[in-house]
């Protein structure tokens, strides 16, 4: 997503940063670009038209610094305008002190509200709360239903009942109160925000459970009439924030800004995957960032980071520094991989990511025949997989449900990449994992990484690192082995 | 399919079209000069037309304006939507039957992303076909959407038509094949087959559907038609949707769906005017007949707030 508009800011954007002096004339030429760009993001053209002027005023007006080129200046220019749209920083999620903190989920048909629900449920369950879903769109057949198989997966309760939805959001809340659940996430039919009389039903929803927070769902592959939806939907219900869905599409997503800049709110939550866990806290620096050509590596680092076991990966860390890793912890690092999610999306998060590895074939169901496949093994050959013989083969390709061939492919990747990394540790202090590898990159790009050291970029992103920062260069990580399992593993088949 | 009646086509853009004519009142009377070309610029912009195909577009009646010495606003709006509609000639026949597969059992295939309405539209297609005397016969293909069988089966119920469903998480092309030896053996006219929703960037799905479509074209079966669904409120998105359905499935034709919106869904008009898939039906509204033929004259007055009457 926002790649084109990524590639026509940045094209344009490289062409004044190779002059020395800006000209009126310099800035109008960029200006167009930049119009033309975020038309063709689906930015709104009312939006356009007042992020452009913004910027020429800025940019010509002056706040003419020392430090910075002319070209310079207008990135930034542009980069300080994208954020004060999406917002300056994260919406910082604020639990009700008298439980429960009640969530409204408003927006058209088709957005995704259902299935935001429930990763909002998942997401409030990852922050140690307790919550309740409530179906009360009666509108759409078998919604709740939707709503329930997806609960079910998260073991997260349903409420609904039949008739009135505003009894039925109403009934969730004292279902609440009484049950002892700490979030309440009510989702609502989809509705056109032309039909007067489902807003007055979407707001008399909201009369009845007083929530702390309303956020309007938004696909972002929304066009121009993102703007009149928001304008409708904030009318009526106050919305506090944004859910952007389907960022995990080709869509450039200008819609994300028309909708913060009529609303005047943040975008709150990204979904970026078809799985549960793919539901993530919007970044708007970030994003900005994205826009103008540098990649989103913190999200991506975030995201790692929140799933990986420390310990785990560091254990097998050291076993294969040691020559000891074994398929166990090859199967171990696949799970975990798994579990971060959409693994394109992580892929499409990578600044600089060349289209054909953007594409490349993550395929879920590759790690699970490979977890089949390790699984068929007895514990001494998942340690020592050279003792494998045609017959041990033939067995574990019939225990796995696969064909002698893919286990040997199998093996053989094994052995590869227990050799490659090797060979990697062994060069350590000259050469990067990975993880480490983007995020120095970007630090590079924005010039904001704290004092230039390698690890700043990764030590700014996660107040975590600040300890893996103090480790000597060239020692292995966490971060290096995944990375580079996913480097090595996934798309390079 | 009948023809709907071109009053319910416009109602369902009047919204749309007041904002059009309120623009485009300022320029009555005058030469078109650039004021007049930037208001043209927004409004098709301003109608999800998109970048290109509005520059192309406005590049052409510029020519003509100059060559036929336009002075009058009126008469460069009807140059505009005469040339607009030069644009939207692809042949929109809905087929029946697969061409020069006699003895098949007709196959229509819906196909598209996430939250376009495939499913509702399926509901109000087979309530049409329903209604016409043709036993219909759905295939629950979205396998993964949670629920999405029972949607469908809701759908079934009302228009007596009959479902086939497989388990959740079952493969789509086992469940359409069903669907079709199902209606060969009972002698059904038409399988509609739903299929779950995909971002068309994920290449695996795009396999898997077009998987499914090969499966559906075998015999009994055979594809009549292949229906990309496309939401009104999409914007440029649509393209590299259009794009990426016809590459996977060949698509026959686009339905646009949720158009009693305040969208004018002008992203149709790109996906036929620079790839050629005509935009076949229109969803209105949400009862079972707001489903309606496209007309392209209607289509374009309303998106331009050209008066028809």
């Amino acid at each position: 997503m926002f790649d084109t508009l990524t590639d026509r800011l940045s094209g344009t954007l490289r062409g004044l940063r190779g002059r020395g002096r800006m000209r009126p004339a310099d800035v109008d030429e960029a200006l167009a670009e930049i119009r033309l760009a975020l038309l063709e993001a689906d930015v709104n053209v009312a939006v356009v038209r007042r992020f452009v002027e913004r910027v020429r005023e800025r940019s010509i007006g002056g706040e003419v610094t020392a430090s910075l080129t002319p070209g310079q200046q207008v990135t930034k220019i542009v980069n300080d305008e994208l954020i004060d749209i999406l917002g300056t920083s994260p919406l910082d999620v604020q639990f009700a002190s008298k439980p429960p903190t009640v969530v409204l989920l408003a927006g058209l048909q088709g957005s995704g509200k259902t299935t935001a629900a429930a990763k909002l449920a998942q997401w409030c369950k990852s922050q140690g709360r307790n919550p309740l879903l409530v179906g009360a769109d009666l509108q759409r057949p078998a919604a709740v239903e939707q709503l329930r198989t997806l609960a079910r997966s998260i073991d997260v309760e349903v409420w609904s009942e039949a008739g009135d939805p505003v009894d039925c959001a109403a009934g969730g809340l004292s279902h609440a109160q009484q049950a002892g659940r700490d979030v309440l996430i009510v989702d609502t039919a989809g509705r056109l925000a032309v039909d007067a009389e489902l807003m007055t039903e979407v707001a008399r929803i909201s009369d009845a459970v007083e929530p702390h927070y309303t956020f309007l769902v938004v696909d972002a592959m929304v066009g121009q009439d993102a703007v009149a939806t928001a304008e409708t939907f904030h009318a009526t219900l106050e919305v506090d924030g944004i859910i952007l869905t389907k960022l995990d599409g080709d869509a450039r997503g200008g819609a994300a800004l028309s909708v913060a800049e009529v609303v005047g709110r943040p975008v709150a939550f990204a979904s970026v995957g078809e799985k549960i866990d793919d539901f993530e806290q919007f970044h708007p620096d970030r994003m900005a960032s994205r826009i103008l050509g540098m990649g989103d590596v913190m999200t991506l680092i975030e995201k790692a980071e929140r799933v990986y076991e420390q310990e785990e990966a560091e254990a097998a860390a050291q076993r294969l520094v040691e020559g000891t890793f074994t398929l166990d912890d090859f199967v171990d690092q696949l799970r975990q991989l798994r579990k971060m999610g959409n693994l394109q999306s992580i892929v499409s998060m990578m600044p600089g990511v060349s289209d054909q590895v953007r594409n490349a074939e993550i395929d879920d169901d590759r790690i699970t025949t490979a977890e089949a496949i390790v699984l068929s093994m007895t514990p001494a050959e998942r340690v020592s997989p050279e003792i494998i013989d045609a017959s041990r083969r033939a067995r574990i390709a019939a225990g796995s449900g696969t064909s002698s061939a893919q286990v040997s492919n199998l093996l053989k990747q094994f052995t590869q990449m227990r050799k490659m990394m090797g060979g990697m540790m062994g060069l350590g202090s000259k050469r990067r994992p990975a993880g480490r590898k983007a995020a120095r990159k970007r630090g590079k790009s924005t010039g904001r990484a704290g004092g230039g050291s390698r690890t700043g970029g990764g030590g700014r992103a996660t107040p975590k690192g600040a300890s893996r920062t103090g480790k000597p260069a060239g020692k292995p990580s966490v971060a290096d082995i995944d990375w580079d399992a996913l480097d090595l593993k996934l798309p390079g088949r | 399919m009948q023809a709907p009646t071109p009053a319910t086509f416009s109602s369902g853009l009047a919204s749309s079209r007041r904002t059009l004519r309120d623009r485009l009142a300022s320029m009555n009377r005058r030469r078109p000069d650039e004021t007049t070309w930037e208001s043209l610029e927004e409004a098709l912009l301003g109608a999800d037309v998109g970048v290109t195909t509005t520059m192309a577009t406005l590049e052409r009646l510029r020519t003509t304006a100059a060559d036929q010495g336009i002075v009058d606003a009126d008469e460069l709006m009807h140059a505009l939507a005469e040339g607009m509609r030069a644009s939207l000639d692809a042949d929109r026949t809905l087929h029946a039957t697969a061409p020069e597969r006699e003895g098949t059992t007709p196959v229509w295939l819906f196909v598209g992303v996430n939250g376009v309405g495939k499913t509702t539209t399926i509901g109000k297609v087979g309530a049409r076909l329903s209604a016409q005397g043709q036993a219909v016969v759905m295939a629950a293909g979205d396998t993964f959407r949670a629920a999405a069988t029972d949607q469908l089966q809701t759908w079934a119920d009302r228009c007596g038509a009959e479902l086939i469903s497989g388990s959740s998480g079952a493969d789509p092309s086992s469940v359409v094949h069903d669907a079709v030896s199902a209606a060969a053996a009972r002698g059904a006219d038409v399988v509609l087959a739903d299929t779950a929703g995909r971002l068309q960037n994920r290449k695996n799905l795009m396999d898997e559907l077009a998987k499914v479509r090969r499966v559906a074209d075998r015999e009994p079966g055979a594809v009549a038609e292949t229906l990309l669904v496309i939401d009104a409120t999409t914007g440029q998105n649509g393209l590299s949707q259009a794009r990426a359905f016809a590459e996977a499935t060949d698509v026959t034709g686009v339905v646009l769906t949720k158009l009693d919106g305040s969208a004018k869904g002008g992203i149709v008009f790109a996906i036929e005017a620079e790839l050629g898939l005509p935009v076949k039906l229109v969803g209105l509204g949400e009862g079972p007949d707001d489903l309606v033929d496209f007309e392209p004259d209607s289509y374009i007055d309303a998106l331009l707030g050209v008066d028809a009457d």
